[in-house]
């Protein structure tokens, strides 16, 4: 995989701060149109296509002819996906979601699945081969949301959430979420069908430094980077201590704590830290366990 | 004849009186479906104070409860949930 393809450092901890990224018109408009004319036959309901077998490896996905195989097949889409879910992850599912126009309902916020409990974490693909406006039906998303353990729909009552946004953007576009991250299909105040297609894929072996990493030395820091000490502010550790606005003001510590912990994952760093917080209680484990 | 609305208020700590990080709103006395999500939010009050100072009567705040063992690090569910309610008069 070329590394220009690949993700850099800063965009990969970007995704474990906040849980997701969004890359705009990465998709040329021949796929796009192709892949409308494809979804028109399939929708609404996405029963009508043939499907892969979950578990079929990303190279084997959708052989040509294909709109969607042409998409997945794209350098800079393989570099993305190479970059979070390593070179050989495997097809979980996909469907193509519809948001009919005039359809002013707001699906409740969930979380795909059923509730987590690894730091190796799928990623779900969510692309949009048509230009998105506000108010469009692009899928609605809470920032900083997909580390919290929550069981799917049980999220359901919280309606509004400070920072909370909406993909739009150009045909195209190409949103990549955490698996965790917290969604819901949003009205469609506009005159035409929203199509997205969205595509569940599965890490086979550790997500370890996949990216693109002339930045990591810059990015990754070392752990005395302390915002009540000795800091940094760009560094993965300023992106890790950095609270959402609907974050609550103590549990935004332990979300630090928690993107400390899948940096670690990732970067393969046990050392790793943001704001001390894990080395200080490490220490006193240690202590305890009367190993220091 | 009366009905219940009920605002549910997200805080950013246990005390009534810091911002508001969420909210819902469900309504009683209204028709139709529940309203919709809004674009580009803003808190329908800045603190759990000002929504009693508009007339919203609490009815149910979230206990404080230690964690269980071995989860003491985990982020869950919003913790500070605070419930309230307006009777209103309808025809």
């Amino acid at each position: 995989m070329a590394g220009e393809h690949l993700l850099s450092t800063a965009e990969v901890a970007a995704l474990v701060a906040r849980g997701f990224l969004i890359f705009e018109s990465v998709v040329p408009p021949e796929i796009n149109t192709a892949a409308l004319e494809l979804f028109e036959q399939t929708a609404p309901i996405d029963l009508m296509r043939d499907k892969p077998t979950s578990g079929t490896p990303l190279s084997e996905l959708y052989p040509e002819p294909s709109p969607i195989g042409a998409m997945l097949r794209l350098p800079r889409v393989q570099g993305i996906i190479t970059s979070l879910v390593g070179p050989e992850p495997v097809y979980d599912h996909d469907w193509v979601h519809v948001r009919e126009p005039g359809d002013v309902l707001d699906q409740h916020l969930h979380q795909d699945a059923i509730i987590d409990t690894t730091l190796a974490f799928d990623i779900q693909l969510f692309w949009f081969p048509h230009d998105v406006a506000a108010g469009e039906g692009g899928t609605g998303f809470v920032p900083g949301s997909h580390l919290r353990a929550v069981n799917e729909a049980d999220i359901g009552r919280y309606q509004n959430l400070v920072g909370q946004r909406d993909i739009t953007g150009p045909a195209g576009s190409l949103a990549v979420f955490h698996q965790g991250l917290w969604h819901r299909g949003r009205a469609n105040h506009g005159a035409q069908r929203r199509f997205m297609y969205k595509v569940r894929l599965n890490p086979t072996g550790p997500q370890v430094r996949c990216w693109d990493l002339a930045d990591y030395d810059e990015v990754h820091g070392d752990r005395s980077d302390h915002i009540f000490a000795s800091y940094q502010d760009h560094t993965a550790a300023a992106m890790f201590r950095r609270a959402e606005p609907w974050h609550e003001a103590a549990t935004g510590r332990l979300e630090t704590v928690n993107r400390s912990r899948l940096w670690r994952y990732l970067t393969a760093d046990t050392s790793f830290d943001a704001d001390w917080y894990l080395t200080r209680t490490e220490g006193r484990e240690r202590i305890d366990r009367g190993t220091d | 004849m009366q009905r219940q609305q009920v605002l549910v208020l997200y805080l950013a700590t246990s005390a009534l009186d810091t911002p508001v990080v969420g909210w819902s709103l469900y309504d009683g006395a209204a028709g139709g479906p529940t309203a919709p999500v809004e674009d580009r939010p803003a808190p329908p009050y800045q603190t759990g104070v000002d929504a009693l100072r508009d007339g919203w009567r609490l009815i149910q705040a979230s206990p404080l409860l230690p964690p269980d063992p071995e989860t003491e690090r985990q982020v869950s569910y919003l913790k500070h949930e605070f419930i309230f309610e307006k009777l209103v008069e309808i025809e």
